[in-house]
């Protein structure tokens, strides 16, 4: 009979420090972000989807098409071809596709390209009805890059 | 009535499918149910809804090209998988890892089992009714998740280990920050104890329910905090020391009898030393290379190796078999979530329908880990 009680008593006393400690939560500063509304910014290294850099004089692509990323991205999602044309000093990407429902941003492709081309945009929460629109043509504008406004930093 | 009570033939049972997409069996788990009124006679776990041929994957492919598969047996924890993967492809190819890489590499897999534990914690506790921790265990979540997606550049899939270490240096500021929410979660734990050790009601939930006993365990293979509930005090590092973990300090902590509640004492006690392991690591942390320079082409030669780590629900193994090329000629995984539910039809029997659910819950299990 008295550990039924003294059962009661702890098993409230238990009840009510849990209670104080959600009390407290409520005044304490709000930690959650209303997120559509309020967006924080994005780490430095988290990958978004492939971009290309530019070089800064030309505002052409670094790319020289040689196509180790093809070759070595592990879902095999890349699809380069380029081309010398006359004029030019080297060779330049004339297609660079990116089939974005494959990829797996492991980071292979910026690792191992020789002129540090590739880079990783900072856009998340891509959404889509069909999946023709994540087939990225990274030589025409992206989407969200724009909106964003996102720069990439050159790697080197 | 005690279902000892009731004789089983089969028609007494009513049959009912829980999953494969039950709120509480977290993920595609299918679990056909023998039910005497509210006592269960029977339970079928029923797998495979999650197969990706993950193993089949890696038989088709170089080596170099699995990793980011790796991380996404266990969607929950998958640095741990990926450390295995390497450091069985280091032993095989006999490539020395970089000291540098091989610390940040500790740091980020405990970092991980963090995070997986309070992923767990939640979820748990959720299962059992009590929907607030969760809250709690969320935004101590998100603190690790920021630095590792800051490290890592992912926050759950993570890709980042390289055969001989690291993919690139973490930030700057990386030990500043890390070693601030280190400490703030040192203070959360008195907020988990009031809010949740010492709750009467997760206590009459969880005490004495789903006693696996040490035969049990060991008789199904289970590893991690469920065999460590279970008063095993059995950790691959510390019982097959790799990696760095010998040079640390640290405890295994045990529980005494096995029931929910010492598996969920086992899982604080946990973070608790990992949080140490972290400290210790980032105070010896050496400078230099996060990453030995390799050849461009590394094939596997002839033979066989094994390799186990221990990862956030238990032990982790990965076997490798190389034919001369650079594409394994056979890895088979071995991941502890499928011991694990395997004890579950044994345990369960003659339990509560209730007490079912707190069981599997304690269990910790990631479903695509279980499939793959
Ligand atoms: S991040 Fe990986 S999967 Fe994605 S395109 Fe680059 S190499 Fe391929
Ligand atoms: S590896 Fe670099 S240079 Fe070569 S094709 Fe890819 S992006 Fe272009």
């Amino acid at each position: 009979m008295k550990k039924y009680f003294s059962d009661l008593v702890t098993g409230a006393k238990s009840l009510v420090a849990g209670f104080i400690v959600t009390f407290k939560a409520l005044l304490s500063p709000v930690v959650t972000v209303q997120y559509p509304r309020e967006k924080l910014p994005v780490g430095k290294g988290y990958r978004g989807h492939p971009i290309l850099i530019l070089e800064d004089d030309t505002g052409r692509p670094k790319c020289i098409a040689c196509g180790s990323c093809m070759r070595l991205c592990p879902s095999q999602c890349i699809t380069v071809q380029g081309e010398k044309k006359e004029g030019d000093k080297r060779k330049y990407p004339t297609v660079f596709q990116v089939d974005f429902t494959r990829c797996s941003l492991c980071g292979t492709c910026s690792e191992v390209c020789p002129v540090a081309a590739l880079e990783y945009s900072d856009v998340y929460g891509l959404a889509g009805f069909t999946r023709e629109e994540f087939q990225y043509d990274l030589l025409a504008d992206l989407p969200g890059l724009v909106e964003t406004g996102f720069k990439p930093v050159s790697a080197d | 009535m005690t279902p000892q009570a009731v004789s089983k033939p089969i028609h007494y049972r009513y049959f009912i499918n829980m999953g494969p997409q039950h709120p509480s069996t977290h993920g595609v788990l299918r679990l056909v149910v023998g039910l005497y009124g509210e006592y269960v006679l029977s339970l079928e776990p029923v797998i495979g809804y999650g197969h990706r041929m993950q193993e089949l994957m890696a038989e088709r492919r170089p080596w170099p090209a699995f990793l980011p598969n790796t991380a996404r047996m266990d969607y929950a924890c998958g640095l741990p998988h990926q450390h295995c993967y390497l450091l069985a492809i280091e032993k095989m190819l006999g490539i020395a890892v970089a000291q540098r890489g091989e610390y940040l590499r500790v740091i980020t897999t405990e970092i991980n089992r963090i995070v997986s534990h309070l992923l767990w914690l939640g979820a748990n506790l959720l299962d059992l009714g009590a929907f607030t921790p969760i809250l709690y265990c969320f935004d101590d979540r998100e603190n690790f998740l920021d630095i590792l997606e800051d490290v890592t550049g992912s926050r759950l899939t993570h890709c980042w280990y390289r055969a001989g270490g690291v993919l690139n240096d973490v930030p700057a500021d990386f030990a500043d920050r890390l070693r601030a929410v280190i400490k703030r979660m040192y203070g959360r734990f008195e907020i988990y104890k009031n809010l949740v050790t010492d709750n009467i009601i997760f206590q009459k939930r969880t005490k004495d329910i789903g006693i696996i006993t040490p035969d049990l365990a060991r008789r199904y293979g289970a590893t991690g905090p469920v065999l460590r509930g279970s008063g095993i005090a059995y950790d691959i590092r510390k019982s097959m020391p790799y990696s760095i973990y010998p040079q640390l300090d640290f405890d295994i902590p045990v529980g005494e009898q096995g029931d929910c509640f010492d598996r969920y004492i086992v899982h604080i006690e946990e973070m608790r030393q990992s949080l140490r392991i972290i400290e210790q690591c980032i105070d010896r942390l050496p400078e230099g290379e996060v990453r030995t320079k390799l050849p461009k082409k590394m094939t596997l030669p002839p033979g066989d190796c094994t390799f186990s780590v221990e990862g956030a629900r238990g032990e982790v193994t990965y076997y490798l078999v190389g034919d001369g090329s650079d594409v394994p000629y056979r890895l088979k995984v071995r991941a502890p979530c499928f011991s694990n539910l395997s004890l579950l039809p044994e345990l369960c029997e003659d339990m509560l329908l209730a007490d079912m659910i707190a069981t599997m819950g304690s269990l910790d299990l990631v479903i695509p880990e279980v499939d793959r």
